[in-house]
């Protein structure tokens, strides 16, 4: 009965973020008494499974079949599922992110098992489990619990804290094959382009977000700018010239209100709120955002929150542990001014 | 081509949303909308089974309180809907409501596309989207933020996928289930005939005895929801004779407390 954990990895490297689950599965086994083993599947998973002995793996199950070296659901799945029939573990974890979630629902699909999704708390009653994770967009919070042999549960991240690296932990490999070959994987996808290299939103310690007032730039709108709307071009510039150099100074991701994404200020990968992100940074700046109740629900996990806007009667004020009423244009840089001189750099 | 899409209602994204005294979610007499993310799917549905010449049909699972978003769906030009409604399944548990989707996948028997939205609102989760696939043994293409090229004589799908690592092109062999992301489409609002179409539309009720199918046994259960603790927040305003003033005392608090 011990708890398997599966280790997302692209392109050779763990996820950090599935040190966080290893962490909530270990806490698991160590209160059922069992191990945790790691399921590391694809490019370098020998060495990927060694590092997760260094974050709590006693075991650790790897593929390193070449037509599995690249993430491919199906046959992912089909892996999982196989080790789950062999080895009846009582749970199975992952962090939720994209591909965390489709494959264990798929798995558990396979095996007929509950599924507990997004996951930020997790105890044993009675050796029954019990998870909490939020629902409405947090707006209420639900606990849940599974009665079939194995519980398959993704885990929000950074709602578990990953355990201090061991680097001397040694953990025991078993390596596993399987008949997959090229021409059974159904999706053919070409490499990645437009790589994101901005810190992503769900990871991100320390959040710089913007909303509809970055459209009060004082910037003179060029002349060139044909029919386009002034407004957009002012709040794009502000997301570039304004906040990206706060973003940068904190190595934090940047965010933005369904607002701003709506009216064209910026692109969707960025919002935050029931539509958006959902995300629980120690630091939230928020930047011209009102805060509709739709967004608060995408950001209220977050540990610090900053509001920094005009209007002193904002309904984020109300939320924010430290408001500054004031034009973001000219705080915003006296900030990243501020802590570019503390922080050094 | 026969494309298929899945909705149900939620409270308005505006709404405040509670636990009452009886422990169920409320959202007092706000109204409920079609869950946001299926606005995107029922729009792409509509355009690709335009385009090629088939028909969309829209499925909602559980109590008549979806018929709202099901009339809503026609009302924007979804051709046809239908309700799945078997009290003795709880369709909360994502391997029964996969389990009752599948079986009407079959009984329709010519669907080839199946689209989504991202997740739903209310209960925040897209487990069942993908569990759907895996029943169906259709191929999943997930985080969808444009449909390259849909052949229905070849029987070919090819997509944009964008995920945390970037954005990629996935092809792939119908049957295939789709999830969508926002800003895949601009959806469309229902318009005057819409709108006395879905007044006038009735909606078919399946059981799962009408598919042919036995509704699994919930894996998982409730137990109960809980109001989040309140956010206790004494807000302090930083004070400053200036914006850099400001900014330098808010600085210091933030060293403070140690989030730097």
């Amino acid at each position: 009965m011990s708890v398997f954990v599966w280790i997302e990895s692209y392109a050779g490297r763990a996820n950090p973020a599935s040190w966080e689950a290893l962490a909530a599965g270990k806490s698991l086994a160590d209160k059922l008494g069992s191990d945790v083993a790691a399921l590391v599947f694809g490019e370098n998973a020998r060495a990927i499974a060694a590092e997760a002995g260094g974050f709590g793996a006693e075991n650790a199950f790897i593929c390193e079949d070449e037509a599995l070296s690249e993430y491919q659901l199906e046959a992912y799945t089909q892996l999982m599922t196989d080790l789950v029939k062999a080895h009846q573990p009582a749970f199975v974890l992952a962090v939720g992110s994209n591909r965390g979630r489709e494959l264990l629902a798929s798995s558990a699909v396979d095996t007929e098992s509950g599924l507990i999704a997004e996951a930020t708390e997790l105890r044993l009653d009675r050796g029954k489990i019990i998870a909490t994770r939020p629902a409405y967009a947090g707006k209420v919070a639900m606990e849940m619990t599974s009665n079939t042999a194995t519980t398959f549960i993704t885990v929000r991240g950074r709602a578990f804290q990953a355990a201090a690296k061991d680097s001397h932990a040694s953990v025991s490999i078993t390596e596993v094959q399987t008949d997959w070959t090229m021409q059974d994987i159904a999706v053919e996808a070409e490499p990645f382009r437009d790589a994101v290299h901005d810190v992503n939103l769900t990871d991100a310690a320390i959040i710089v977000s913007g909303g509809r007032g970055l459209a009060n730039n004082p910037k003179k709108v060029p002349s060139d700018i044909g029919a386009a709307d002034p407004n957009v071009w002012k709040a794009k510039d502000g997301f570039k010239h304004t906040l990206r150099p706060l973003a940068a100074v904190l190595g934090a991701a940047v965010g933005a209100s369904r607002a701003a994404v709506d009216a064209g200020y910026i692109a969707y990968e960025h919002q935050v709120g029931q539509t958006g992100k959902i995300v629980n940074p120690d630091l939230y700046i928020a930047c011209g955002i009102s805060g509709a109740i739709q967004h608060q629900a995408g950001m209220r996990g977050s540990k610090i929150i900053v509001a920094i806007n005009k209007d002193a009667a904002a309904p984020i004020f109300k939320l924010a542990h430290y408001g500054v009423v004031g034009d973001l244009y000219e705080v915003v840089p006296a900030l990243s001014a501020a802590l570019r001189r503390k922080l050094g750099s | 081509m026969h494309v298929l899409s899945f909705t149900r209602s939620t409270p308005d994204t505006a709404a405040k949303v509670w636990v009452d005294e009886a422990g169920e979610v409320a959202w007092g007499d706000v109204a409920s909308v079609v869950n946001p993310w299926d606005e995107y799917a029922l729009e792409e549905s509509i355009v690709q089974a335009t385009k090629s010449a088939g028909e969309a049909t829209v499925i909602a699972i559980g109590p008549a309180i979806h018929d709202d978003a099901l009339k809503h769906s026609i009302a924007m030009g979804i051709t046809n809907a239908l309700r799945i409604d078997e009290p003795k399944a709880d369709i909360r548990d994502s391997l029964v409501w996969s389990a009752l989707a599948a079986g009407a996948i079959k009984k329709l028997g010519n669907v080839e596309l199946i689209i989504f939205g991202k997740e739903s609102v209310d209960v925040a989760t897209d487990q069942h989207t993908y569990q759907l696939a895996r029943r169906l043994g259709w191929t999943m293409l997930s985080f969808v933020s444009d449909i390259i090229a849909l052949d229905a004589v070849a029987g070919t799908i090819r997509v944009e996928q964008t995920l945390e690592q970037g954005k990629r092109v996935l092809s792939a062999r119908l049957p295939s289930v789709v999830s969508v992301l926002k800003g895949i489409n601009e959806p469309r609002y229902p318009n005057f005939l819409g709108i006395r179409k879905a007044a006038k539309a009735q909606i078919p009720v399946w059981s799962a005895a009408d598919m042919g199918v036995e509704a699994p046994v919930a894996a998982t259960s409730i137990l109960a929801y809980h109001n989040p603790a309140p956010r206790v927040v004494a807000t302090e305003i930083i004070t400053g004779k200036d914006a850099a003033e400001k900014a330098a005392n808010l600085a210091e608090r933030l060293f403070e407390e140690k989030v730097l």
